[in-house]
This record gives C-alpha cells, sequence and structure tokens, in this order.
C-alpha cells in the first residue's frame, strides 16, 4: 500500500427531491485496500458507490482517482477509468448463455470463441469456475454472481465495487468468494465492499468507513472493533435484541404434505415434495439461497398458487385448492416479499392498500361495497402500532421507504390476528431498528398463539427468532432442525443439498477426525 | 438546460390540468396549421369550438352535439373499464355493429306487432346481449388460450363488418324495399323508435343511458369492490392476484361491460339516428371512444367532457369544411394533435421540469 490513495472522494453531497441522500461524504480507498461501506439500509451507501460508478452525478463535491480528477458522467466512462462494480440484483439475460452475457457488459468484447477461453481463464485462476456455454437462466444465484464478477475481471478494475455480495451465497460460497477477493487484493486491487454483515467486514476489510443518515459517522479498522461496537456505530443507539417469550406450543396449525407446485415463472423454481408441520405458537425458520422456491413457497401458502387439497393443511382441513381470499377468511395470511408490486400497489394510497388484504378479516366489504371509512381507519391504526413514517394514510405506497412500507405490510397482516402468518423476507432492506421491531412484533404474536413461518435470506435472523430451522433447496426443503445447537456448517450443508442423511454423514466424519 | 424529474407521488393537479393546457396547445397549434392553409386562424377555430353551441346556426348543430356524444360516451365508458385493469379491447366497434344488428333483428322479428313497452327493452337487452357474446370471443380465447385480445378483438371488427353487409342484403333486408339493401326504418316502426326525447336537444334514450353509465361506472370504480380489483389489477398485477382477484373472471367481466355497452349504443344508433341496418351503418364511433377514453384520463367525469370535446371537433370539423372549405384531413390532423398533446402534457402529471443548469462537480 503507497501514501497515494487510489480512490480520494471529497465532500460529496447528493440530494433527491425531499431526501438527502449524501452529505458531505469524504473517505478515501488505498491500493489494495479493502474498504468497507458500512451502513443500514437509506444510509446512502448505494447512492454513493452509483456516483463513483458514474450512473449518478453529485450536487457537489470532488473525487480523485490515481491522482487524477475523477467524474464519471457514465458506468462506461467509469469502467474505462479502471472502476468495475458488482450489483447486488444481477443484470443477467436469463435466456442467453454466460459468454454471450458477458460480452453484454463489455466495451469491446473479443470474438466469442476467444471470450469463452478467456472467461474459462479466468474463472479457473480465480477459483470460480464457470461454464461459459451455460445458459444463465439455469445457474444458481451463487454462480449468477459469478458471472458479473468475471465480467468485471476479464476489465482488469483497479477498483472493485461489491454491494451485499453475499446476499444470496450459502456460508461455504461465502468462504470461496473472500478466498478470491483476497487474491485480488494480494494482487492490488482495491475493493469497495458495501455490506451490513458485521462479521463479514471484520473478516474481510482493512478499513471501513460508516454511514449514517448520508453522513459519514466514522471510520475505523474493523479488525479492531467488536460486531457489537460497529452496529452501534451504524445505528447511532444502542441496538435491542428481540426477547422471545417461552411460551407453549400449541396443535400443528398448518402442515405441508408432498407439497409439490410448479412454479408459474418459466425460470422459476418448482416446489417438490415439501412437508412441513407448524404447531400454534411457533416460528418456523426456512432458509436457502434465493430463487430455491421461496417465492413459489409463499405462493402455495398465500394462495396464490393452488395445490391438490390435501397437500396443504390448516387444523387438519384442507385448504390447497382454496384461493388468497378464502384462506384469508380462514385466518392464514401471507406477506410476500417484493413491497411494491406484490404486498402492495405502488401507487394506491396506504388506505387502498389496508384494503388490499384487509377487507376481508376486517370486515370493509358490504353487499360488494368498500367501507373506505373503516379502511382509512384501519391504516391508521396500522401507521400508529407499527411506528409507519409517512404524512398520512393517503400517501402512495410508493412514497414510502422501504423499511417503512415493509412495516406497513407486516403491520397490516399482524393487525388482522392471523391463526397462520406466513412472511417471506419481512426484513429484507429494512433499517436494524425497524427490522428489530419487526422481528419482536412476529414473536409476540408468535406467543399469543400464532404459528408463524418466516422464509428469509438472512440466517441471523432466522437463528434470532426461529425455533426451528429448514432450507430450500432446488424447491426440496430439508428436514427441520431445531435451531439451538445448529452450527453454521450444518446450515450451510443444508442450504446446499444435503439433506440428512449427509449431514449426519459429516458428523461421523468428523467423529473420526 | 431542461431537466425532467420524477415526482414523488402523481400531481393531482396536473392529472385534471393536462386535458385544459392539452386543448389550448391545440387550438395554439391548429390554429396556425390553418393559417398556413390560408385560413383565418381565429375564425377557424371559432368555427370548430364556438359556433356549433354559440353561433348563428347553433340550434341545429346543438342537437347534434349530444347525438354523437352519446355514444362516444357510452362506449368509452365500458372501454376505460377495462384498459383501467390492462385488459384492451379494440374491438369496440365491432361489438357496437353487432348489438345494432342483434337489436334489430328483434325489433324487426316483431315487425309490424305494436307493442312499445314489450319490444323496445327486449331490443335493449338483445343489444347489449350482441355485444357481450362478440366480446366474449376474445375474452375465452385469452383466458383459455392466452391469445392476445388486442388482437382478436380488432379483427373481429372486420368479420363484424362483413356480416353487417351480408345481413342488410339478405336477413334484415327491407321487404319492401324495392331491393335496396338495409333494413326497414327502425324509426318510423312505433314500437322500436329511438326518438329524441326533448326536441332539438339531440337527447334519446342512447344519451340517458350514457348519463346513467357515466354515474354507475363513477360508482363502481370509487365504491365497489369489482373497481377496486379493476383499478388493482391495472396498477400492478401481481399485487391483484394476491388481493385474490381471479384474472380471468376479471377478462371475461371487463370484456362483457365493454361489449354491453357498444352493443347498447349500437341498439340506440340503429334505432335512432340512423334509423335502420345499413351496410355503411358504422362510422368510426368504436374506434374513436379509445380516444375518447384516454382523452378523459380513464375516468368516468373525464369521460363525459371528453366525449362532448370529441363530439365538438367533429361537428365543428364538418362545419368548418362546409363554410371555410378546410379540407377534411386537416380536420383530422386537427384532432391528431389533441391526442397527441395529451400525451405529451401527460409527462408532467409524473415528472416536474426543472430550468437550469445542472451542478455537477
Amino acid at each position: 500500500m503507497t501514501n497515494e490513495p487510489l480512490l480520494n472522494i471529497q465532500g460529496l453531497r447528493k440530494a433527491y427531491p425531499g431526501v438527502v441522500a449524501n452529505d458531505d461524504v469524504s473517505f478515501a480507498v488505498g491500493k489494495g485496500e479493502v474498504h468497507a461501506l458500512l451502513g443500514e439500509n437509506g444510509a446512502g451507501k448505494s447512492t454513493l458507490v452509483k456516483m463513483v460508478y458514474g450512473l449518478v452525478k453529485p450536487d457537489i463535491g470532488t473525487m480523485t482517482f490515481d491522482g487524477a480528477a475523477y467524474t464519471p458522467g457514465s458506468p462506461h466512462e467509469a469502467r474505462s477509468t479502471g472502476v468495475a462494480m458488482v450489483f447486488q440484483h444481477f443484470s443477467l439475460f436469463e435466456a442467453l448463455d454466460v459468454a454471450e452475457n458477458v460480452a453484454l457488459g463489455m466495451e469491446n468484447p473479443p470474438p466469442m470463441g476467444q471470450l469463452a477461453a478467456r472467461i474459462r481463464e479466468v474463472s479457473e485462476e480465480y477459483g470460480l469456475p464457470l461454464d461459459p456455454n451455460r445458459l444463465v437462466g439455469d445457474l444458481s444465484a451463487g454462480e449468477r454472481q459469478r458471472v458479473e464478477i468475471i465480467r468485471c475481471l476479464l476489465q482488469d478494475p483497479k477498483l472493485l465495487i461489491m454491494d451485499e455480495p453475499t446476499s444470496v451465497l450459502t456460508p461455504q460460497e461465502v468462504e470461496i468468494l473472500f478466498q478470491t477477493l483476497r487474491q485480488l487484493q494480494s494482487e492490488g486491487t482495491s475493493i469497495l465492499y458495501i455490506s451490513h454483515k458485521l462479521e463479514e467486514i471484520r473478516a474481510l476489510c482493512d478499513g471501513a468507513t460508516i454511514l449514517r443518515l448520508g453522513k459519514v459517522v466514522g471510520s475505523c479498522d474493523p479488525r479492531e472493533k467488536s460486531a457489537r461496537e460497529l452496529a452501534e456505530l451504524m445505528v447511532g443507539t444502542e441496538l435491542k435484541t428481540p426477547t422471545v417469550a417461552s411460551h407453549d406450543l400449541g396443535q400443528v396449525a398448518l402442515s405441508l404434505t408432498n407439497l409439490s407446485v410448479a412454479s408459474s415463472n418459466p425460470f422459476g423454481t418448482s416446489l417438490k415434495d415439501v412437508s412441513l408441520d407448524v404447531q400454534a405458537g411457533e416460528v418456523l425458520g426456512i432458509g436457502g439461497v434465493a430463487g430455491n422456491g421461496q417465492d413459489e413457497l409463499l405462493g402455495a401458502l398465500s394462495g396464490e398458487l393452488l395445490s391438490t387439497p390435501e397437500s396443504v393443511k390448516f387444523n387438519g382441513n384442507p385448504i390447497g385448492h382454496l384461493g388468497p381470499n378464502e384462506r384469508r377468511t380462514l385466518g392464514v395470511l401471507a406477506a410476500p416479499e417484493e413491497r411494491l408490486g406484490h404486498a402492495a400497489a405502488p401507487d394506491m394510497s396506504l388506505i387502498e392498500n389496508a384494503a388490499l388484504t384487509a377487507n376481508i378479516r376486517k370486515n370493509m366489504v358490504k353487499n360488494g361495497f368498500l367501507d373506505w371509512g373503516k379502511a382509512k381507519a384501519f391504516a391508521e391504526t396500522v401507521i400508529k402500532e407499527f411506528d409507519v413514517r409517512t404524512p398520512g394514510s393517503g400517501n402512495a405506497a410508493r412514497a414510502l421507504s422501504g423499511g417503512n412500507l415493509q412495516k406497513f405490510v407486516i403491520g397490516r397482516e399482524i393487525l388482522q390476528s392471523p391463526d397462520v402468518l406466513v412472511v417471506n423476507q419481512p426484513t429484507w432492506g429494512v433499517d436494524a431498528s425497524a427490522a428489530a421491531s419487526i422481528r419482536q412484533a412476529l414473536l409476540d404474536l408468535a406467543s399469543e398463539g400464532a404459528a408463524i413461518i418466516v422464509i428469509s435470506q438472512d440466517l441471523d435472523e432466522l437463528m434470532e427468532i426461529s425455533g426451528r430451522f429448514a432450507a430450500l433447496n432446488e424447491g426440496r426443503l430439508s428436514e427441520p432442525r431445531c435451531t439451538i445447537g445448529l452450527t453454521i456448517d450444518e446450515i450451510g450443508l443444508m442450504m446446499g443439498g444435503a439433506h440428512g442423511m449427509e449431514v449426519a454423514h459429516t458428523h461421523q466424519s468428523e467423529g473420526a477426525v | 438546460m431542461i431537466t425532467l424529474e420524477k415526482r414523488p407521488t402523481p400531481s393531482k393537479l396536473w392529472s385534471y390540468l393536462t386535458p385544459i393546457v392539452a386543448v389550448i396547445a391545440t387550438m395554439i397549434a391548429g390554429g396556425i396549421m390553418f393559417g398556413f392553409l390560408g385560413n383565418d386562424p381565429v375564425a377557424a377555430i371559432r368555427t370548430i369550438f364556438w359556433d356549433p353551441i354559440f353561433g348563428e346556426f347553433a340550434f341545429y348543430y346543438r342537437g347534434q352535439l349530444l347525438v354523437k356524444a352519446g355514444p362516444l360516451i357510452l362506449i368509452a365508458i365500458g372501454l376505460s373499464m377495462g384498459f383501467r385493469a390492462g385488459i384492451w379491447n379494440i374491438g369496440a366497434e365491432g361489438q357496437y355493429i353487432m348489438g345494432a344488428i342483434f337489436a334489430a333483428a328483434v325489433g324487426l322479428a316483431f315487425y309490424p306487432m305494436e307493442a312499445r313497452w314489450l319490444i323496445f327493452p327486449l331490443m335493449v337487452v338483445a343489444g347489449a346481449v350482441g355485444g357481450i357474446l362478440w366480446a366474449m370471443i376474445p375474452g375465452i380465447l385469452k383466458t383459455k388460450f392466452n391469445t392476445n385480445e388486442i388482437l382478436v378483438s380488432l379483427l373481429l371488427v372486420y368479420v363484424a363488418e362483413s356480416i353487417l353487409a351480408s345481413v342488410s342484403l339478405s336477413l334484415l333486408r327491407n321487404p319492401d324495399g324495392a331491393g335496396f339493401p338495409g333494413s326497414r326504418n327502425l324509426r318510423q316502426y312505433e314500437s322500436s323508435a329511438n326518438n329524441e326525447l326533448i326536441a332539438g336537444w339531440g337527447m334519446h334514450w342512447g344519451v340517458v343511458a350514457a348519463f346513467i353509465a357515466v354515474i354507475f361506472a363513477y360508482i363502481l370504480l370509487s365504491r365497489h369492490i369489482m373497481g377496486f380489483n379493476i383499478r388493482l389489477t391495472g396498477e400492478s398485477p401481481r399485487a391483484a392476484r394476491f388481493a385474490g382477484v381471479n384474472p380471468d373472471r376479471l377478462v371475461l367481466f371487463c370484456l362483457g361491460l365493454s361489449g354491453a355497452l357498444a352493443g347498447l349504443a349500437g341498439m340506440f344508433e340503429v334505432t335512432g339516428p340512423a334509423a335502420q341496418i345499413s351496410i355503411d351503418f358504422n362510422v368510426g364511433y368504436g374506434f374513436t371512444a379509445i380516444i375518447v377514453a384516454f382523452l378523459g384520463r380513464l375516468h368516468p367525469i373525464g369521460i363525459l367532457l371528453a366525449g362532448m370535446l370529441m363530439a365538438l371537433t367533429y361537428i365543428g370539423g364538418e362545419a368548418a369544411q362546409a363554410s371555410l372549405g378546410l379540407p377534411a384531413a386537416a380536420i383530422q390532423a386537427f384532432q391528431g394533435m389533441l391526442l397527441f398533446f395529451l400525451l405529451a402534457f401527460d409527462v408532467l402529471t409524473n415528472f416536474r421540469v426543472r430550468f437550469g443548469r445542472e451542478v455537477t462537480a
């Protein structure tokens, strides 16, 4: 590492109508440094890296790259300067193969045959084996990320930006990724690593800049701080960990027996022989890498995907053939992952969005006519009880921040007092304090006797709130196991497709060694 | 530099203001066009917008206004329901024709029996049924085989036109008509006549039906769960499915409703202003209604006003052709401008215009 930093940022500010995303942000990334950008969702990390990558122009402030002034007008300019970025949401075409996808993201792609050879070579070199001829639609999330990374590496970047790269990986895959990143670092590539997973940052990064509400609140060497200290710097207050009230579990409220459902999406994952039982008062956590059947499982439980009647039972009665509203009448509710466009209609008001799922259980419909007064009252109750920050219930859903809308969506279901609640990614993109309150609300609901299924990719979250844990892998569900005593290795194997027997096998071999 | 900036929420003010601004812009741009054609722009605009209502011959034109606006509004209300849900019925013209044929067939089957209390209501029902049946073809094909309703409904217009020509020449041809194509005059047949309710106003039962449809649509959209589901499906199909909306049922409902209203419009037209089934019975109300629906922002009250405005440009356009000798193409270009400006100014509902240089680092 030389004294001259590779990227130096001075006083960047970016304001959007109504929000200041970044204000007076300054930091530097040294050559060959792995620098963490740490902050809650909404702290302004994404805006900041978009400015570095030329997607967004800063209002004021300066950047220098390798000693020269750096004002990227477009990602194209950023790439030619030596900045590459791996996005959290992949920009890949599922119907094209790996080499074609890589070529699309390059400035001057070489001929296909040559490119395929280069891909093979680079992927071997960095321990990310990848077949250039495979269709991206057939790849797992981890493999898709490799496509993105290799696309970046082929451009020989000096600075590689990675936005929440581990959210789609199993623990084993994370380890492989880290080896690759360390190899890159040893070759002198700087990495700007965005995450809110503190343990990862402590394991990987040399320096960290912490953002809160768009401003730099501190910088530190993450290896010298504890995860808790980092978290409190990030959130700005002391963190409350949700408390699990011990209570007795009731009868089996929801049971799935050999549930098989085809996905409605051609590149989706069909559910295969999924079986599970959830008792009243229990929280069952379902982990797994994204795209392994989570959406389909939620759909099959909410009633958006229908199955044979007997494969889904509520209190012993078959409900697999019932649609969403019939299930709501019975008390089986759901909150999908995608807030805008699935759980809520973006351009509709919160009042209308309250009526979207609550019109049945809250008796908002009489003779086919909606009682908007009741809908408004319910929307306002949700806003009040779940501390949703919005100027009023008449605001459009898309005007809310992700965390606030998530609180609204989860609150809307919880306040309908469900007997069974299924949530997918309940705290995705939600700041730490909102996430804590959502988790607490779920636990409180369970202690009142509801059966809850939490589908999430955040393993820490699942370990924190669920009594039992199972993992989805290629549409199959592992045998649920008690979370207490479950090691990260075992979880990784459950997510990677090694069910029951193979886990036991690992235990034996460990025992033998 | 001028930049467009996305508004956090769509502007209510601009969504009401854009149609007015669009009309004003059309007047200006249209005036310039008429000027280039060698006419006095002010006189041309006045002939189109002012004279039909307040001018010397207004007593004639005023009645025409409702006659033309009635079917446009009735059809556009039906179409707007589907359009709001993302169901694109482009074939209202065909449903309009089929409604007229069905109604005329029922009426003529009773001829010359006189029982208005029975025959006229039966014809109303037949008109709606004819429209529904014609609209169900794209509906069922879409729900069963996932065909594109835009293509199917549009192509069925040409099928309906062929049927219209065929029945005018054979099945429904006036036996006492000396072999001329076209049916008996339904207006002269007491039991089926849809005459003006108030002389000189152009107000016939079809116009009444259009007003009722406006009120019905307004209540449906704002108060009823069905209207909520329609809006929800249009905004976000996935959220609608989550809310328990059955997409197939909604497709059939929306197509059925727009078919029924188009069929009714056909029924009131064939028994009123058109007076008979003939080869050239349809004059494009079904297509113009699409413009009316969008000009009215797919909102019932908006459609009411847009239908009136559209009718005015038709009547005023005809008047301008007659009195100023403007070419018909210029009038069509003028109407096209209206839609163009509406869509262009629509941007302001979702975006804010910023003047001045963008500050860059």
